[in-house]
């Protein structure tokens, strides 16, 4: 089985944003950066795949040169090899990502495309879908099983309220992976000796033959949200907030 | 031109969402000098349809096809493109759900846009529509404006507008019969089902401490378990605890898991991402402890605690002890 993991570097989870002053976008600045988390499950979810099937695993990353960390990481877990997207996001709407996306795959002839349900940093929860629509693929999302079957796969998507479903379908597919799919695996220092050596195939939009057009989304400005609830905060030491949080439960919310 | 409502329902039961999106139609129809429609899919919902005809609208299209019986997004957008050839409508809002999550942006990208997804509020300048969407988890907000030729897309989230605003009036209903082939279809999808019985009806709880990424390691969740039994309540976890196997899946608040509204809801290191929010929002008393002072939690907060939880926690159950 051939799989193919798409893969985006997100600022840190614990990260402080501030506002960039054209407020079109958050200032990059000594932000760390990490894998986008419901990714790093699609890749495991890719790994465990070809540990049971056997195969191929290569990651796929669109993203500027600090990418290349992410992608490091991704290849020193264990994917086989990797194409590195060089470009600013930016510019680029969802559907614009989707399409150099697409170029990029397509002569790979993969089985399976893999991508997490969302990114933290957009948010969107799109591309992945957009992605199998531009290839032609079924899809579906939220996944938190993966098996072969006679036909195809057979997948298990998350619904509301606790409910699942399984659905079947043909290869080639593509799968948005919810956070939570299987633990996380470590890199091993094996793991992280061999990925050096392993081939990143750098490509851009231009080389693609993608243009970022005119967006059909534009973000016109971006800014901290404004606190609309008036939290009655207390202060002073663990202490004393914590005994004067007890009152305000007892005597005025009345919930002790 | 119009708006267009595309409304959820399953198995005849509606979404809850979908009067909340019907609401939102109606609203951006005033503002923008529009006509709001809606539409709903299946097989057999000309009743369901129906009952819109006492909402304010111009129309409400009863989507008939035995194959948009089990929802497939292969079926679903084949029938609403065909909605869209037909009517034209400018602008389509959907509820935030799993469903349209799994279809929308593959409608989206058949014509050749990008719906903009998980919408919390919308404004209208010089006749166009303005919407607010977050990024960051909840962390920023951002203005989002509509580019190129209609139709435009946009999903709305759980809450961003109110189910009992819609507007009361007459609607003529109307069927539409889209074609659709069995060959079309390439997903074959199953009976929907839950994983076990729940033991844990957290539903039910007066008082619940829900424990977040905060905590770090499995170990320490004991410290919040302590909490929750001096305060008499159930102990909950928002769901990267669940993913880490640290609590059942059973005990998760959010969009994935329980949706609770407790007389008091305790979050003790968890920064709010949206998905949390929805499933604990309506509870009466909010408190939040949590060391970044900008975390979304504070913005459903009653009361709050800025600071590391490893230190107010303490505290707070020996607070707690004594005022009992």
């Amino acid at each position: 089985m051939k799989i193919v993991v798409a893969i985006k570097q997100v600022p840190a989870r614990d990260s402080q944003l501030r506002i960039a002053p054209a407020a079109k976008w958050i200032d990059e600045a000594d932000l760390s950066y990490e894998i986008n988390e419901p990714d790093a499950y699609a890749l495991e979810a890719g790994l465990q795949l070809k540990e049971r099937n056997g195969g191929e695993v290569v990651a796929l990353s669109a993203g500027p040169a600090r990418s290349a960390t992410t992608i490091r990481e991704a290849l020193a877990k264990g994917a086989d090899r990797a194409i590195h997207i060089d470009e600013d996001l930016a510019a680029f709407d969802p559907l614009a990502v989707a399409q150099m996306l697409a170029a990029a795959v397509k002569g790979e002839g993969a089985d399976l495309i893999l991508t997490g349900l969302q990114s933290d940093d957009l948010g969107y929860g799109q591309t992945g879908v957009i992605l199998a629509e531009l290839l032609g693929m079924p899809h579906a999302t939220i996944i938190m099983q993966v098996e072969k079957s006679a036909g195809g796969i057979r997948v298990k998507r998350e619904l509301e309220d606790g409910w699942y479903q399984h659905v079947e379908m043909p290869l080639p597919a593509l799968l948005t992976i919810q956070s939570g799919f299987s633990k996380l695996r470590y890199a091993t220092l094996m793991g992280i000796k061999k990925a050096k050596s392993k081939e990143v195939r750098r490509v851009t939009a231009e080389s693609l033959g993608v243009a970022a057009g005119t967006p059909s989304v534009v973000l016109e400005r971006i800014y901290l949200p404004e606190r609309t609830k008036h939290t009655q905060l207390f202060e002073g030491s663990p202490k004393e907030a914590a005994a004067q949080l007890v009152e305000k439960l007892k005597f005025e919310a009345r919930v002790i | 031109m119009s708006i267009l409502a595309v409304l959820e329902q399953r198995s005849g039961q509606w979404n809850r969402m979908s009067f909340e999106t019907l609401a939102a139609a109606q609203q951006l129809a005033k503002e923008l000098g529009d006509t709001a429609s809606a539409a709903v899919l299946g097989d057999g919902v000309e009743a369901l349809a129906g009952e819109l005809a006492s909402k304010q609208l111009e129309k409400v299209y009863a989507v008939e096809h035995e194959l948009l019986k089990d929802y497939t997004p292969d079926a679903y957008c084949a029938a609403l493109g065909q909605l869209i050839d037909r009517f034209h409508p400018a602008v389509l809002v959907f509820p935030h759900t799993y469903q349209v999550r799994d279809f929308l942006p593959k409608l989206a990208t058949s014509r050749n846009r990008v719906a903009v997804s998980d919408v919390i509020a919308h404004r209208v300048e010089n006749g166009h529509a303005i919407v607010v969407r977050q990024l960051f988890q909840g962390k920023v907000n951002a203005d989002v404006r509509f580019g190129g030729e209609f139709p435009h897309f946009a999903s709305l989230q759980a809450g961003a507008y109110r189910a009992d605003q819609v507007a009361e009036g007459t609607a003529a209903v109307e069927v539409f019969h889209p074609s659709i082939l069995p060959g079309q279809i390439r997903t074959a999808p199953q009976e929907l089902f839950r994983e076990s019985q729940r033991a844990v009806d957290l539903g039910a709880a007066d008082i619940i401490v829900s424990v977040g990424r905060g905590i770090k390691e499995a170990d320490n969740i004991a410290l919040v378990q302590e909490l929750a039994d001096a305060l008499g309540g159930e102990l909950a976890a928002s769901r990267p605890i669940c993913d880490a196997g640290w609590l059942p899946m059973e005990r998760q608040v959010g969009s994935s898991g329980q949706t609770v509204a407790p007389k008091l809801y305790l979050a003790v290191g968890i920064s709010g991402a949206i998905q949390h929010l929805v499933g604990m929002k309506g509870s009466r008393t909010v408190v939040a402890i949590n060391k970044d002072a900008d975390a979304p939690i504070f913005e459903v907060a009653d009361y709050g605690i800025v600071g590391d939880l490893f230190q107010v926690v303490p505290e707070l159950i020996a607070a707690v002890k004594k005022a009992k």
